[in-house]
């Protein structure tokens, strides 16, 4: 029971840490422009990372089912734009592909 | 700033779909595990990171002890100290004072949202964010473990899907409007599928390698390209 304590209070630490500290070591300081471009990069190589492969193992028991929901938020998304049509979208095409699989 | 609120709750409303059948599963794994409530809770209220979380009921079970598991926890969510980089160039003046509380909720998700928001970060913005996304994996935490699997198999599983087409519509105006930024992502993302597969990496680090050759690759072809892109 304690020991479950202690482990949970030393996770939030160890994972607080690191999502605080890089605030206080950049702020008010010129950043180099190598360091800022590099820091401008991040976004991208991270959501494609994110993204893949994950996404071709959301649904494990039928990845086509993601996969079609994806390809609803793509082509809407390329289309008109906009975030909430392209996720509840996405969300409603895999639960119809899943439900027509079971 | 009421455009500001309703924009903040039309990406806070993904996360909080995404993360609450994620958020479910680790109220009922807890139980499973036997673990209370009280620390069921804790451990989505204070952690607040999600694969971890996970990983450290796994190690629990397996019998390890704390220092395994804070360190794997450590290596695991390490990746935020990248984003959290990236944000702290991103944050208006006006949110500095809130820098102990917004760090709090740099998640991948929220990250991936507040770096593709165009001009500087406001704290009612970045707040809304955050609170639709701990809400969500906070309630859902709770409501697994009371509940069990209260939302029917195939709902869940698709909901699990919201988070991957967020970031997807996240990104589609980038990658729409410059090909160097689809490059870069989909290289990052078979970046990782290789170090994924290659299996030498610790859990959760091959995202870091991927945001650090990427991104160093990045900055060396495109810095031109990206600086007149700025939306500081």
């Amino acid at each position: 029971m304690d020991n479950i304590i202690f482990v949970i209070l030393g996770m939030a630490a160890v994972t607080y840490g690191p999502r605080l500290i890089p605030f206080f070591l950049m702020t008010n300081r010129e950043i180099p422009k190598r360091v800022d471009a590099f820091l401008k990069c991040i976004p991208m190589a991270a959501i494609g990372a994110l993204i893949i492969p994950g996404v071709f193992n959301a649904t494990p028991d039928m990845p086509m089912a993601a996969l079609s929901g994806m390809a609803f938020t793509m082509f809407f998304g390329l289309w008109k734009g906009g975030i909430i049509i392209p996720v509840l979208g996405s969300v409603a095409v895999t639960y119809i592909v899943l439900l027509g699989a079971a | 700033m009421t455009k500001e609120i309703q924009n903040a709750f039309k990406f806070g409303l993904p996360i909080f779909i995404g993360y609450v059948p994620a958020a479910i599963a680790f109220g009922i794994l807890s139980k499973g595990c036997g673990i209370t409530l009280l620390e069921c809770f804790l451990f989505s209220a204070v952690v607040f990171a999600g694969a971890s979380q996970f990983i450290a009921l796994n190690l629990l079970m397996t019998g390890m002890g704390p220092g395994g598991i804070i360190l794997t926890t450590l290596l695991v969510n390490f990746r935020h100290f990248l984003m959290s980089a990236y944000l702290s160039t991103r944050i208006g003046k006006a949110a500095k004072k809130y820098l102990f509380l917004i760090a709090f909720g740099v998640t991948d998700e929220v990250f991936s949202v507040l770096s593709f928001k165009k001009g500087q970060l406001s704290k009612t913005f970045v707040f809304i964010v955050q609170i639709s996304a701990y809400s969500g994996w906070v309630s859902g935490t709770v409501a697994g473990y009371i509940l069990g699997g209260f939302l029917p198999e195939i709902l869940s599983k698709s909901m699990a899907v919201a988070l991957y087409a967020l970031l997807l519509a996240i990104i589609l105006p980038e990658i729409k409007t410059s090909v160097k930024a689809l490059i870069l992502t989909i290289a990052s993302g078979l970046l990782n599928s290789l170090l994924i597969k290659l299996d030498i990496l610790p859990n959760g680090w091959t995202i870091i390698v991927c945001i650090l050759i990427i991104a160093l690759a990045g900055s060396f072809f495109i810095a031109t390209e990206i600086q007149e892109e700025s939306c500081g």
